[in-house]
């Protein structure tokens, strides 16, 4: 039994890993075709960097990735707050509309973005599809995890620790960053991680809502999948992949060695 | 931290104007022509599309019990291993997902087309090539492929707090192992299910990328018609914004339905990624 199962799961990781064998392989390939190999080469690394669409759309997306969890980490944070400080029926209406983005299809919150930035551009003129409108969306569909990860952390609070903090003279507004920022500081963490992520790899709404001027990276490789997808960008994403893993391997390593570390001084 | 309830308002303004204005804009759009005058015809039109809708709920509902099969048993064995081998195991199954989800969809079309990898290897057992692209298949497969993380993290969330005493309880008490599944197992980890299957269905239904790369234009999904109404050559808006109006009440449903089954569960369950 245990032997069997151990076989299944080797089976779906085969399954899962597959097409990522086939990508990273192929990002050495002497040849522009995906599936006939012509010998081994590393050219496709060194003009990965010399291509400036994917370059350009490589930065778009860092930049939009970074702004768009660092401002919804901020309205997102704040949200959990004022709405934890709400009765019952107000803190429900609020966490409904916080789920609206979660809940709908990608492509429809998408499409929605889309046609209210065309609507105000047709109306004033403002708000041209561009790097501003992908930033907006991006943060709007980033807000409702921040919210998420941190009102979870204000539950598990003391209640009281905020209001001796008041009694012993602080301002709201020092009470906030001393007192309850500390104690919510892992969910806001792992929330603004989160934006981080869900942006970095977001695609379908990043399509309806940048226009032509600023593509993300998703985006740009969209438009290539319609003709041939540039071995460059195998390079590019094994060198992501890479990366990652790496990290996550160094992260896990740490991890292990402090469980080590607390049962031998446990 | 009675006054702090102003603190939400910047939450307030935003969620207002990007998330209930626009889908107010939405159902505007769905209920009136070119000139902005209301009309139904956008919602007439939408009759042509029911076989779409159909054919993609079919799908997006097929991939789901495939991925629910799948998941559950890698699911369950991840739970029960010891926590190195779990955390490990987790994270080969989130792997993934860090790699542009385009590109492992694009490397799919390299394993099956009629000249590409499984092929090459049918060949070498002298089996002959089977067409597999841009068949209603290979969209399926792209869909359990793309999303079957989304099924096992919920459920290995929810399995890894079932204790291994009420299994063994079981046991003791005569239970083989399909009643133990069906008896103990599958209640307890109902909330897993639930939002595994919300998770997968989802994104699944209204999915346009996965059908446009492995089902090549043949197998046209609801997804695919909304794209080709908003950024297509002969965009309309108008109907577009139907389609989509159509699409989300018809999730809402869906939604609504699983929600009925798993009625005490307040929280959701499970792990939303």
């Amino acid at each position: 039994m245990k032997k069997l199962s151990k076989i299944y799961n080797a089976l779906i990781f085969i399954f899962l890993y597959a097409p990522i064998l086939v990508l990273i392989v192929f990002s050495f390939n002497d040849s522009k075709s995906r599936v006939v190999w012509q010998g081994f080469t590393t050219r496709w690394y060194g003009e990965l960097f010399q291509d400036k669409v994917i370059m350009e759309s490589l930065l778009t997306t860092l930049e939009v990735a970074v702004l768009s969890a660092l401002f919804a980490t901020i309205i997102g944070t704040l949200a959990a707050v004022g709405i934890y400080s709400m009765n019952r029926k107000l803190r429900k209406t609020m966490l409904a509309v916080n789920n609206i983005p979660m809940v709908n299809p990608e492509i429809v919150t998408g499409v929605s973005l889309m046609l209210v930035f065309v609507f105000v551009f047709r109306a004033t003129g403002m708000l041209q599809m561009g790097f501003g409108t992908l930033l907006l969306s991006h943060i709007t569909f980033n807000i409702p995890y921040v919210v998420l990860q941190v009102m979870p952390k204000l539950r598990q609070m003391d209640r009281h620790m905020y209001e001796a903090a008041l009694d012993l003279g602080c301002s709201p507004r020092r009470a906030f960053f001393r007192v309850v920022l500390p104690e919510i500081l892992p969910g806001v963490v792992t929330g603004a991680l989160m934006a981080f992520t869900l942006s970095l790899d977001d695609f379908v709404i990043s399509l309806f809502t940048s226009g032509s001027t600023a593509q993300t990276l998703s985006v740009t490789i969209y438009a290539m999948t319609k003709k041939r997808v540039s071995p460059k960008i195998n390079a590019l994403s094994t060198l992501l992949f890479g990366a990652v893993l790496l990290l996550l391997i160094i992260v896990n390593l740490r991890q292990m060695r402090d469980m080590k570390k607390q049962k031998k001084h446990g | 931290m009675m006054k702090s309830r102003s603190a939400a308002a910047p939450f307030g303004i935003w969620m207002t104007l990007f998330t209930i204005v626009p889908l107010g804009i939405v159902v505007w759009y769905a209920f009136t022509d070119k000139s902005g005058a209301f009309t139904f015809d956008n919602i007439r039109a939408i009759g042509d599309y029911a076989g779409t809708f159909l054919s993609s709920v079919a799908m997006g509902a097929i991939a789901t019990v495939i991925c629910l099969v799948l998941a559950y048993p890698l699911a369950f064995s991840i739970s029960r291993a010891s926590e190195r081998a779990q955390q490990t195991m987790v994270m080969i199954i989130m792997l993934p997902m860090w790699m542009n989800f385009l590109l492992r969809t694009y490397a799919w079309m390299s394993l099956l087309e009629n000249n590409g990898f499984i092929n090459q290897l049918l060949g070498l057992i002298g089996l002959g090539p089977v067409n597999m692209i841009n068949t209603s298949g290979a969209v399926v497969l792209g869909m359990v492929y793309n999303f079957l993380p989304f099924m096992v993290l919920p459920l290995y969330s929810v399995m890894v707090k079932i204790d291994v005493r009420v299994i063994e309880a079981a046991q003791d008490l005569g239970a083989n192992s399909l009643q133990v599944l069906r008896r103990v197992l599958l209640p307890l980890s109902v909330p897993g299910i639930v939002t595994g299957i919300t998770m997968v269905f989802v994104p699944a239904v209204s999915t346009f990328v996965i059908s446009k790369l492995l089902g090549g234009g043949k197998q046209m999904m609801i997804g695919d018609f909304i794209e080709m109404f908003f950024l297509g050559n002969a965009p309309n808006y108008n109907v577009g914004a139907a389609l989509s109006l159509v699409l989300m009440i018809l999730i809402l449903i869906c939604m609504g339905i699983m929600n009925l089954v798993d009625k005490d569960d307040e929280d959701g369950g499970g792990l939303m990624v």
